[in-house]
């Protein structure tokens, strides 16, 4: 591997720059001109809007402009769309309401868009912000997943009748209720999944630039996929054709989902930058985030297990209801279909699975992907019941978890996915080795004593990334192809600048990338630059979520450098006068292979620049591009064992310890991979322990701020033991699977499984706060 | 924020001068309750007087028993006191929880005490500790000084100065922090000095910071644990909101005034 290459743990090239402050986000960009922006946004959950004023605004002091919907409409700006299509049950296509960028006619969500203000200052804008008129007819509210679906309740959208979305469903219903009828045992749970803020530390911006003399829109944002962006905002937003429009995410704090998909903010400021004149920016502050920012989860479900008298799975049958909030956001609509109902097999042999969603409207935050998109939701209704299930049958969970696992690959799943590979008993094992799983009756004991009851659980977990197979999705209704793209470049000297279609936002690309071009030409990592985020350096690319950047987003480097190497060893061979075949890269030389004849990687390049002797017939210079279509998804997978000590005076809860056992195939840089599961794993037992998103009976937000959001800190968590069980990812070059979301997905059922049982009452609700622990303690 | 302009004043006298010029005036001490409600625009003080400089008003002073804390002084200066640990450990370690290293090294126990929020913790020590509240015109017995949620005794314009009070034989204080805001869910100060004891609990009152006179006859004949057994706040007096409910709360009262007498020994 090289002290640099594939496996090494090098520190992040990054890092110096983000932990100096000197990090370059959208918000540090500054245009000639700029002007600042404020959103106008409806205090009301759900209101007609009768009539805007905005004079008395556009005459305050430093005060640009103001505008509202209906000039936007006028200038043709088009409405935001789910960009994945579903179709009901009966075949017709899903009931997507408009979103319009600035509302015009009603608002749907406290923090709707209604009008932007541009001023000198920020703070002018805000001030004139609020001299805005908005006059509101107040509608009634719904903001429950399952209420919004009752009769009487408000209709959100005229043509999504009743609220609903669509009514999807997976596999074979009329196989699984025969299975579960003809069942030993049934395990059946209701099971709800909370919202979650995504909470980026870097919140949303957009600074738009129209250059009248070029004729010409840059939009610098906070964007997961650059390109995406600018597609999406040519083709439907019709903000400006593609090739007028250049998007650039400079660095960006953070996404964890909610900065894929594309906002009203991003839009309405290279319009108005057009319309005004001046270059328009944008910064969210930190209730606006709470407010608008994508929500994550959000799920009630019903689910049935059933067993066979030798406790084997019979069947599962899952029936869901996911709140999508008042709008459809990017890819709103395949978070709870494609990305979670088809994990309903989990890592067992599961003869039959149906799986019924319902998604719905209601008065909130609109929701999609968040660290995980669908997959925690499908780990935490399947690890919940799997434990609840060994508990009723008096077995332990462990044992009923091994007895039903995948042994053999590839294995079909009746909902759709295809597992390559995997050992799901090895990283079984290797977490209840490292968790010390069988001496943990002497630690209960041992807490007893001391007045605390103590309790251990498990997730087992698999996941799908690498996402994804262009047809595939393309014929589940995808809008968009999911490949990712690469261009190496060598330079005259032999440096080397990667341009990638993936986008870094703490992933560590600039480093990894680096390290798989390091491996394969054995130069040096500070050589290599990654270039990325920018619609005018890099070819089109599809991004960065979904664990996708490793097994995608370099397999597509991989194959650039393919063609790089070949070209390379071609010009070695004639320069060396021997037989291509004979041509091995090494250690920063081209070399015949088994001689001491060769030429560093510089020679090569320069010779290749200089064209001075080339073999007959070939093109000047090194550089190469490729395309990488996957041909599976890939599946992450592993165990996670949580530990806790319940304090049953107050409810609260400590974490012990937790174990996470992963196999995400081959790893590239073993410390970035450790974060990613550490952040996860936080993330997680944010949301099993202390994240509630609280909307009231009239739609307030009344969890929008730290004093009331509790993010996890530093001191809720343990120190994590985390290992790795490879089985290397068959279908992509480096046998890559991806680590982004595991921990996020497989800790959740491993908390509440160890909270329940620890308390002896399986009744509990994320997030479990202590009040919650409390009451179940004392209703066990 | 709305725009706004700050004078640092250098003495009592000219802070309260200042405010007299003010239109809509606000003493400003760590600004850790203010700036956050003015960022918020939900207060729009014309003039911000910064109190924070004043020396008078800032340090901690102990002689035997006596102990006088300046207003300005910090959390974090009245957490780090080694002397003030020695006669009054409980007061101490309560600074030493408040918020969280930012807060604690700019926020200030006058600035805690003149906003008495229902879930700060300096209100519940002031009332336990029997302490006196130090103003430029007067001085208040803490049991008249705190008036409800976010009200005090204090007139528009009066400027805390100091507090002071005499160090108990024991005393503690047991918190139950909101995860999210590590304000005070429940949180009880325990004080004793003979048969004198003193339980005043913050955090979980609908009026705020209160004594639990019930359990201090049951702890002044028997200063253990045990005595708060079969007893039990009202629970129709507790607050209810989407982090606890008032039957959580009540329990939370009982658990930690049993953990802070514990503590005391
Ligand atoms: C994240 C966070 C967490 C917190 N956690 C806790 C906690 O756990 N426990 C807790 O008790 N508190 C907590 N606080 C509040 C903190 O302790 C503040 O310091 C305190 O409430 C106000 O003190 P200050 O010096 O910052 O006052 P400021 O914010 O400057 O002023 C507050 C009010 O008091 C007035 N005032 C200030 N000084 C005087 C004076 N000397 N005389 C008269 N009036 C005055 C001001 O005019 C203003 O109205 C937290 C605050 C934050 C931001």
């Amino acid at each position: 591997m090289g002290i640099e290459g594939i496996g090494a743990r090098v520190a992040r090239k990054e890092d110096k720059r983000f932990i100096t402050g000197k990090g370059r986000f959208t918000e540090d960009m500054v245009v000639p001109g700029m002007k600042q922006a404020v959103f106008v946004r409806s205090p009301h959950a759900h209101a007609n809007i009768k009539g805007i004023d905005v004079s008395a605004a556009k005459a305050m002091p430093g005060v640009i402009d103001v505008l509202a919907g209906d000039e936007l409409a006028e200038d043709g700006i088009g409405s935001l769309i789910c960009g994945w299509m579903i179709h009901s049950r009966d075949g017709s296509p899903m009931n997507m309401g408009e979103w319009r960028p600035l509302a015009q006619s009603k608002v749907r969500y406290v923090g709707d868009a209604v009008a932007i203000v541009i001023a000198d200052t920020r703070a002018q804008a805000r001030d004139a912000a609020e001299a805005v008129e908005v006059e509101y007819k107040v509608l009634p509210v719904v903001t429950d997943p399952a209420e919004t679906l009752q009769d009487g309740a408000p209709q959100i959208h005229d043509n999504a009748p009743g609220n609903l979305i669509f009514n999807w469903g997976i596999g074979e219903e009329e196989a699984t209720d025969s299975a579960l009828a003809g069942a030993a045992h049934v395990t059946e749970m209701e099971i709800v999944n909370n919202r979650l803020v995504p909470n980026a530390m870097e919140p949303r911006a957009a600074l738009g630039h129209y250059d009248a003399a070029e004729d010409h829109y840059t939009c610098w944002t906070t964007s997961q996929n650059p390109h995406v962006a600018r597609l999406v905002m040519s083709a439907f937003y019709n903000v400006a054709p593609e090739n007028k429009l250049r998007v650039i995410a400079p660095d960006v704090g953070g996404g964890f989902g909610s900065k894929i998909y594309i906002y009203p903010e991003e839009i309405v400021c290279l319009w108005a930058s057009k319309k005004t004149g001046v270059p328009v920016k944008w910064v969210a502050d930190r209730t606006e985030a709470f407010l608008t920012d994508a929500h994550g989860r959000d799920h009630v479900t019903k689910v049935k297990m059933g067993f066979d008298a030798d406790n084997r799975i019979v069947g599962l049958k899952v029936d869901t209801i996911a709140n999508l909030g008042a709008y459809m956001s990017l890819f709103s609509s395949a978070t709870p279909t494609y990305l979670y109902a088809t994990l309903l097999s989990g890592q067992y042999n599961i003869p039959n699975i149906y799986g019924n969603v319902r998604a719905v409207y209601t008065n909130t935050a609109p929701v999609d992907a968040y660290r995980g998109a669908g997959r925690p939701e499908a780990t935490y209704v399947l690890e919940r019941t799997m434990e609840t299930a060994a508990r009723e049958l008096g077995i332990s969970p462990a044992e009923l978890r091994r007895a039903n696992l995948i042994r053999e690959f590839p294995h079909q799943t009746p909902v759709i996915m295809n597992y390559d590979t995997g050992d799901f008993e090895a990283s079984l094992n290797a977490a209840m080795k490292a968790a010390d799983y069988d001496g943990f009756p002497a630690r209960k004991a041992e807490a007893e004593g001391r007045g605390k009851k103590r309790g251990i659980g498990m997730s087992c977990y698999i996941e799908a990334c690498g996402i994804a197979p262009s047809q595939a999705v393309g014929s589940l209704g995808a809008g968009v192809g999911l490949w990712e793209s690469a261009e190496v470049r060598v330079n005259a000297v032999g440096t080397i600048e990667v341009l990638t279609g993936s986008h870094s936002h703490g992933q560590g690309h600039e480093t990894t990338f680096a390290q798989l071009v390091s491996d394969r030409l054995g130069i040096p990592i500070d050589n290599v630059s990654i270039v990325h985020g920018d619609t005018d350096k890099v070819q089109m690319g599809m991004g960065t979520y979904g664990s996708r950047s490793g097994a995608v987003g370099m397999s597509a480097i991989v194959k650039a450098l393919d063609k790089v190497e070949k070209k390379a060893k071609m010009i070695a061979a004639h320069l060396l006068e021997a037989d291509e075949a004979d041509i091995v890269i090494e250690n920063g030389q081209v070399k015949v292979a088994g001689t001491d004849k060769a030429l560093g990687w510089h020679e090569v390049a320069l010779n290749a620049y200089t064209a001075h002797n080339l073999p007959g017939g070939m093109e000047p210079g090194l550089k190469e591009g490729a395309f990488y279509d996957p041909a599976n998804f890939t599946f992450p997978a592993g165990c996670y064992i949580c530990e806790v000590e319940v304090d049953p005076q107050t409810g609260k809860t400590e974490i012990i310890q937790f174990v996470a056992a992963d196999d995400f195939g081959n790893i590239i840089n073993p410390m970035i991979v450790e974060g990613q599961v550490h952040g996860g794993v936080a993330q997680g037992i944010g949301q099993a322990l202390l994240e509630g998103t609280v909307y009231d009976e009239g739609g307030q937000l009344l969890t929008a701020s730290y004093m009331d959001y509790c993010m996890p800190r530093a001191g809720d968590l343990p120190s994590f033991q985390v290992s790795h069980q490879t089985t290397e990812c068959t279908t992509n070059p480096l046998g890559i699977k991806g680590c982004g979301e595991a921990g996020a997905i497989g800790s959740p059922p491993a908390v509440i499984n160890a909270i329940t049982d620890a308390i002896g009452n399986n009744n509990l609700t994320m997030p479990a706060t202590s009040q919650k622990v409390w009451a179940a303690v004392n209703a066990a | 924020m709305y725009e706004t302009s700050y004078h640092r004043a250098e003495s009592v006298e000219e802070a309260a001068k200042k405010m007299g010029t003010a239109e809509g005036g606000k003493y400003v001490a760590g600004g850790q309750t203010l700036i956050p409600t003015m960022k918020q625009r939900l207060a729009s003080p014309d003039a911000l007087i910064d109190l924070r400089h004043i020396p008078d008003m800032k340090g901690i002073s102990i002689n035997g028993k006596d102990v006088r804390i300046g207003a300005a002084t910090t959390h974090a200066e009245v957490a780090s006191s080694a002397d003030l640990d020695a006669v009054c450990p409980g007061i101490a370690s309560l600074a030493g929880h408040i918020g969280d290293p930012h807060v604690r090294h700019m926020g200030t126990i006058g600035g805690s005490i003149a906003n008495n929020d229902p879930a700060a913790d300096y209100p519940a020590a002031m009332l336990a500790l029997g302490a006196a509240i130090h103003t430029n015109k007067r001085e208040i017995a803490a049991g008249d000084f705190f008036a409800g949620m976010f009200e005090t005794a204090l007139e528009e314009d009066e400027i805390i100065t100091a507090v002071s009070f005499t160090a108990p034989e024991k005393c503690a204080y047991s918190k139950f922090p909101n995860p999210a805001s590590r304000y005070a869910m429940a949180g009880v100060f325990v004080a004793r000095t003979g048969d004198d004891v003193r339980v005043a609990v913050t955090g979980a009152g609908m009026d705020g910071v209160f004594r639990w006179e019930e359990a201090e006859s049951a702890l002044g004949s028997n200063f253990a644990a045990s005595a708060l057994e079969g007893l039990a706040v009202n629970e129709g007096e507790m607050l209810s909101d989407i982090h606890g409910s008032a039957e959580y709360r009540a329990n939370l009262v009982k658990v930690m005034a049993m953990r802070a007498i514990a503590e005391a020994g």
